[in-house]
């Protein structure tokens, strides 16, 4: 997640291979977490052969790895959309509506808080906290903030990634056609 | 518990003074006392977990209640483990308990074994005043050996940590958070598709029905009352020390002749010894141990490891198949004995090898998947058709009414039958290298060994190490249980830094006495004493050498012809697998 | 007219890079450009006074700054010009002026009158909003290191005394006596100790730690540093929450910099005392910030506490003494130490002394993040430093403490900020959340909200934590659901079997939980119990909520007089709950009625009424 700054498109970067990631890594126990982050970080989440890979690297059994990988919230074990909303459901933003913005876009990207859209496009999910409650109540898009909103702006938000989506598919189509 | 400092420590349990050693906990203090703290996640012998909170009590001058498996005992301190406020937490975790737990006590196999059973009495719990979401979870039928029911699970952690730290092989963890919480195996894969050793160890620690062997009962029932094939059973030395537990005798009482007594009266026909098996297996064991000792080769290295231990097996083709050449290629004595069944025994007495039913009654829930491995039988018939554990025995005889305290002593059928004090003391960790000492030394220099207990192989520890002197050659052996110990023994092997010649790996606390088939609980004391009346078996044995055991000698000159023969690898040796490993993934 | 090499600085922390200080930024580059200068545009962290954001301070007559709020990018080449090249300063959006080396400037106000920081005393964010947060230079001429020049003199004894006698005590929430911690810990005779600071800042509704992380990183760790060579540890842990990747880059580059600078893994005093840090992340779990759960976490495991005793003084990391601190209460040391503890002793109260960072929030006029001296009452906090609650709605309680910390009504907003006071109310300090709720607000609604968010973040060791919280969820699930969703009789009757063993359960839980979590979470029950027990009996008895706010226990009903037949409801209606011929009176059927407001809103008669 990267702090909000001038509005752009967070492209992915390269991503490095599993080999790549671990050999920075030493072989200790405590490196688990920031292994499996910079696995995230990498590849958007953590395939069964990451976390194979990782049970290897550190000589640890592989349920130990997913034990670690499924407590806490920020690992994801499917891949996410190509638009990472996230809705901040702490208490000032709770106190601001936040609840309502979850079901405003529940109910438009078509998907439940943990899901990705069947087209690979939004992924929607809840954080507890995003330490931004001044600005509440927030969302997020691909780390990007966006706060003091209400169901209106939120919707024209979402219709602008929308519209982005469109574009970035539209020279395909024409070199298809 | 921090041991070597032997300043005691006096406080007061409920007004008594007790004294205990400085390091010991508030709970330790109560045993002492003879005050009983209930706890659900407590392991004896593993640090405290602290999950359950059942053992809190009320310390004077502390605010909150003291969780007393953690507390460290303090002098002066003064306890209070029955109070209103105490009791009331008690009944009200019992009630969160139940709460989520399915009401299925009557149909559950843990009816009447239950330690959620059990509390909910104690505690006299009346109703349950919140019901809502609970864990539905599929169980899982896939292994041979154990049968897992996520949804009946009380997250006390016991089997996470007997997996974890006593065997060192981690199939299972915590998975997820909070009330979602469920232990399951990576991936949520079946537990057949892991590294699962079937060792059942997390069967003796679950508290409910959680985790259970799959059940042979059906299916025994069903052959022994349709009469259709001769049914042989042959039952496990540890068994006869352990069967008499679930009727009333003390821990360690040999019924040995009651077994016998109790399967014929099941409708068994022929009633054989796995000692027997074990006597052989210690023949064509010492045998192997011999010419790996005289002409090394590179597919018969040394240190020769034990093979009988199914659990342990499947745990060294998991996780060192570069090591397989070092397993002994002897059949367990189960399947010694199943191989000998549908083919000695059969051909003798004019039946034909599919007509023939062979059951074991085993301490172990790894003997049910052995049985079903490839390797074994002929076809479409098995060597060993079912396995009971000793519970399921005790079930079985339950089901068909037998008085089991009243029954007679009867022995068993000569022909595989009968045993030297070596088959008996496989049921001990020790006992298998102890037995192949004594019949080792014999092979070797053509004496009898006079000194025929081998102390320092017996017990309760996880490792012994002993040099033995044969003739003046010295050789080292050792003896493992548990598989933690066994995984650092075999790197220490790898690394060189060993120099065993003959190493013995059982894969429970303390040996097959302490198998994940035996009565439900992991405890070192129940365990020691099985171990010693194990050794008394033997002591009251007229033959205590396999060598010696007449049915062995008659074998081999009848059939086998001798240790080794081209017909003994047939029947009685076997070949390994190279399985995928969850740590590398390869 | 030509400008000479204008500096402004903008506030460039998560909230105000949040509401555009990114684009400010931009804009002021061009506007430099297109006068042909340079401009220096320093970055700053958070004033505190976030309602403000974007804030942008300008450099004028040698050195006075002067703040403007609200700045958008429309308005700030109008500003930068107003104030470079016309030398105007008194313009719409003026927050002050700082006071600096030179004459002040008339007409302007000074920031420190204005009614949100006249009664802060700015003693740990003394920095924040002032320097750049990445210089190091900027840093030391704020007095920088002075701490821990004398803390080096005076030696581990003398440190660890002279952080009692200020009567520091932790501010993640606990509020133990740092110096005693510290002491514990120095007492144990080991080669191998950690010093870890807890920057997890789980609590929704808190950021204070982020702020201070993003702007005065220094002065977190130069009193790491401190704490490291007072009890003996030569390893520094800053745990810090994922999801302040801002504050991460932060510290990151401040670590690099006192690497370099020869502080950190270089020896610092005679005897070779060398000092390192690291940094770890978390990974998205609230009960991380448990100490014994957070240690957990840095040794690779699930998040899980421990039962205590043994102590992390004792036996933390890896099983080796550790010290956990909390952020803010590690940006207290360095000027404990170059101020003396006086500096601290003097303020609060006699329990409680010094300075407690909240973070304002919710229904408040200015949100934002205060510092305030311990003593200070509620109200002040409330309505002056926060200008009390907008739309003219009515005060009527505030979340102190995180979800578990409980809430503090009107009747009692004289109370005095102070650790004891809070807990006699049945609140507690906690990290410093501050929550403000209108009339609009449903304390039962409040409370379920809280426990959703515990029984979600319980990490499931412990049986009354992971199960009692989640049925303590339950009741309250159960008491705001209409009857037309209720089941059988026997669901109602399960219901109110359930909110009479409720009281019960919550003692349970708070007595027996292994952590703070458990322990606290019933608070949000008992404390909203306490004091709004109305609100609870109108929803349990008579299925309504005072508050109009749970949704799902309004009614809505057609006034007969008013509604003109236009359908315009029954047509947006999503359930077809609303009967009616054009022109004739509508009807709401009440079973079908899935509460979602829609006809009240499409109601241009005024027609729809909510109960």
């Amino acid at each position: 997640m990267k702090p909000a700054g001038d509005a752009q498109l967070e492209v992915r970067p390269e991503t490095r291979k599993l080999t790549e990631i671990l050999r920075a890594f030493p072989r200790e126990r405590g490196y688990l977490i920031p292994i499996l982050q910079e696995i995230q970080e990498q590849h958007g989440y953590l395939s069964k052969e990451s976390i194979m890979a990782t049970a290897e690297h550190l000589d640890l059994p592989s349920s130990k790895i997913f034990g670690v990988a499924t407590f806490y919230n920020q690992f994801k074990l499917v891949p996410p959309g190509r638009y990472r909303v996230q809705i901040c459901r702490g208490t000032a933003c709770h106190v601001r509506g936040s609840f309502n913005l979850l079901e405003s876009l529940e109910t438009e990207l078509g998907i439940k808080a943990g899901e990705t859209a069947r087209d690979g496009v939004f992924s929607l999910e809840t954080v507890a906290c995003m330490g931004a409650c001044s600005i509440a109540p927030v969302v997020a898009v691909n780390g990007e903030f966006f706060g003091r909103l209400d169901r209106k702006k939120l919707l024209k938000i979402i219709a602008e990634y929308r519209a982005r989506e469109e574009e970035t598919k539209a020279p395909e189509e024409e070199a298809h056609a | 518990m921090i041991v070597g400092r032997n300043e005691m420590v006096e406080l007061k349990i409920n007004d008594r003074t007790v004294e205990i050693e400085e390091g010991g906990t508030i709970l330790d203090a109560a045993q002492k006392a003879g005050e009983r703290i209930p706890t659900l996640c407590h392991i004896k012998g593993l640090l405290p977990s602290g999950a359950c909170r059942m053992c809190v009590v009320e310390v004077k001058g502390r605010n909150g209640l003291v969780p007393s498996c953690s507390f460290p005992a303090e002098p002066s301190m003064e306890v209070l483990t029955n109070t209103p406020r105490v009791l009331n937490a008690r009944r009200t975790i019992v009630q969160l308990l139940l709460a989520s737990h399915p009401f299925d006590c009557l149909s559950c196999n843990r009816n009447h074994f239950c330690e959620l059973q059990s509390l909910a009495s104690q505690y006299q719990i009346e109703s349950v005043p919140f019901r809502g979401k609970s864990r539905i979870y599929p169980p899982d039928f896939s292994s041979p050996s154990i049968v897992r029911t996520p949804s009946k699970c009380i997250l006390c952690g016991r089997c996470v940590r007997t997996c974890e730290e006593i065997q060192d092989v981690s199939a299972i963890d915590f998975t997820r958070r909070g009330f979602d919480t469920i232990v399951l195996p990576a991936f949520n894969e079946a537990l057949r598709e892991t590294d699962c050793v079937n060792c059942g160890q997390c069967v003796l620690a679950c508290p409910t029905g959680a985790l259970h062997e799959v059940s042979a009962l059906e299916q025994v029932m069903r052959v022994l009352q349709d009469g259709k094939k001769h049914v042989v059973a042959q039952c496990a030395p540890a068994v006869r020390v352990s069967v008499g537990e679930f009727y009333g005798l003390p821990v360690g009482a040999n019924v040995t002749g009651k077994i016998a007594s109790a399967l014929r009266r099941l409708g068994v026909r022929t009633v054989f010894d796995t000692d027997f098996a074990a006597d052989l297996t210690i023949m064509e064991e010492a045998s192997e141990l011999i010419r790996r000792l005289t002409s090394p080769e590179a597919n018969r290295p040394l240190p020769l490891f034990t093979s009988c231990c199914p659990g342990w097996v499947k745990f060294l083709e998991h996780n060192f198949p570069e090591m397989i050449a070092h397993l002994s290629t002897c059949r367990s004595p189960q399947q010694m004995m199943g191989s000998l069944v549908k083919s000695y025994f059969a051909e003798r007495n004019g039946l034909r090898p599919e007509d023939v039913y062979m059951i074991s009654v085993m301490p172990c829930t790894a003997k049910k998947f052995e049985a079903a491995r490839p390797e074994f039988g002929h076809g479409s018939v098995e060597d060993v058709d079912a396995v009971l554990t000793t519970r399921e025995f005790s079930r079985l005889l339950d089901l068909y009414g037998i008085d089991f305290a009243a029954l007679p002593e009867e022995s068993f059928d000569e022909l595989l039958g009968t045993t030297s004090g070596s088959g008996d003391v496989f049921a001990a960790s020790g006992g298998v290298m102890e037995s192949a000492l004594r019949t080792a030394y014999h092979l070797i220099t053509g004496k009898d060994l006079a000194e025929i207990e081998f102390a320092p192989v017996r017990g309760f520890d996880g490792l012994k190490e002993a040099t033995v002197d044969i003739d003046g050659t010295s050789i080292k052996v050792a003896v493992v249980n548990t598989l933690a110990k066994a995984r650092r023994l075999v790197r220490n092997v790898k690394a060189g830094v060993s120099d065993y010649t003959f190493v013995e790996v059982m894969a429970c606390p303390g040996g097959c006495v302490g198998g994940g088939g035996q009565s439900y609980g992991i405890d070192s004391e129940r365990i020691k004493k099985r171990i010693e009346a194990v050794y008394e078996v033997d002591r009251t044995r007229v033959v205590r050498r396999s060598y010696q055991n007449p049915r062995i000698v008659a074998l081999y000159e009848e059939y086998l012809e001798k240790p080794g023969s081209h017909r003994s690898h047939e029947l009685l040796h076997t070949g390994y697998q190279v399985r995928g490993n969850h740590r590398s993934g390869v | 007219m030509t400008v000479t090499n204008p500096t402004i600085v903008l506030g460039m922390g998560t909230c105000g890079l949040a509401s555009g200080a990114g684009k400010i930024r931009n804009v002021a580059q061009k506007w430099a450009e297109s006068h042909s200068s340079n401009i220096t545009i320093i970055p700053t962290g958070c004033i505190g006074f976030c309602q403000a954001e974007p804030i942008m301070d300008v450099i004028v007559n040698g050195g006075t700054r002067i703040s403007y709020g609200s700045v958008t990018a429309q308005d700030a080449p109008f500003i930068l010009d107003e104030v470079f090249v016309h030398k105007h300063y008194l313009l719409d959006g003026v927050l002050g002026q700082h006071p600096g080396r030179n004459n002040p400037i008339d007409g302007i106000p000074f920031v420190a009158d204005h009614p949100f920081f006249k009664k802060q005393v700015k003693y740990v964010l003394r920095n924040c909003g002032v320097i750049d947060p990445s210089s190091i230079a900027e840093y030391r001429e704020h007095g920088g290191f002075l701490g821990l020049e004398r803390a080096l003199s005076l030696g581990r004894g003398g440190i660890i005394q002279e952080v009692i006698r200020s009567g520091l005590r932790g501010r993640g929430g606990a509020g133990f006596l740092s110096g005693k911690k510290w002491q514990l810990a120095s007492q144990e005779k080991s080669s191998t100790k950690y010093l870890v600071c807890n920057a997890d800042e789980g609590d929704p509704g808190a950021f204070m730690d982020r702020s201070l992380l993003e702007g005065d990183p220094f002065s977190v760790l130069e009193g790491m540093i401190i704490a490291g060579y007072a009890i003996g540890a030569t390893e520094g842990i800053v745990y810090c929450r994922a999801e302040y990747p801002l504050a991460i880059e932060r510290l990151t580059q401040s670590i690099e910099t006192l690497k370099k600078e020869g502080i950190l893994e270089k020896p610092l005093d005679g005897a070779g005392f060398t000092f390192s840090l690291r940094i770890k992340k978390g990974a998205g779990a609230f009960v991380c910030g448990e100490e014994t759960a957070l240690m957990a976490s840095i040794e690779g495991r699930r998040g899980m506490p421990r039962p205590r005793p043994p102590y992390p003084s004792v036996s933390g990391l890896n099983g080796n003494p550790t010290n956990v601190n909390n952020v803010e209460t590690f940006a207290n040391v360095p000027h404990i130490l170059r101020e003396g503890a006086e500096s601290l002793a003097s303020m609060g109260t006699e329990t409680s002394k010094g300075t407690k960072v909240f973070a304002l929030t919710g229904k408040i006029n200015n949100t934002g993040l205060v510092e305030v001296p311990m003593g200070i009452t509620l109200r002040e906090i409330i309505y002056d430093i926060g200008g009390g609650v907008p739309d003219g709605k009515d005060f009527k309680a505030v979340q102190i403490g995180g979800p578990s910390g409980g809430c503090i009504p009107k009747e009692l907003l004289d109370i005095r900020i102070d650790y004891e006071s809070l807990k006699s109310a049945g609140a507690m300090m906690g990290s410093g959340g501050l929550v403000v709720m209108d009339s609009d607000t449903c304390m039962v609604d409040v409370a379920k909200f809280f426990l959703s968010f515990t029984t979600k973040e319980s990490c499931g060791k412990c049986i009354p934590c992971r199960e009692g919280t989640q049925r303590m969820y339950e009741v309250l699930e159960k008491i705001t659901t209409p009857y037309s969703q209720m089941g059988s009789e026997q669901e109602n009757l399960y219901r109110f079997n359930m909110v009479l063993h409720l009281e019960n359960l919550a003692r349970v839980i708070k007595d027996t939980s292994l952590c703070g979590l458990g322990q606290s979470a019933p608070n949000a029950i008992i404390s909203t119990l306490r004091y709004f027990r109305d609100e609870y009996e109108a929803h349990i008895f008579d299925r309504k909520c005072p508050a109009k706010a749970c949704r799902s226990l309004l009614t809505y009903t057609i006034d007969t007089d008013v509604c003109n037949g236009c359908t315009l409801c029954a047509r947006n209606c999503p359930g077809g709950a609303i009967v009616g011929e054009k022109k004739k009176v509508h009807y709401i059927v009440d079973e079908k009625c899935t509460r979602c407001g829609k006809c009240f809103e499409s109601c241009r008669a005024g027609a729809v009424l909510v109960s």
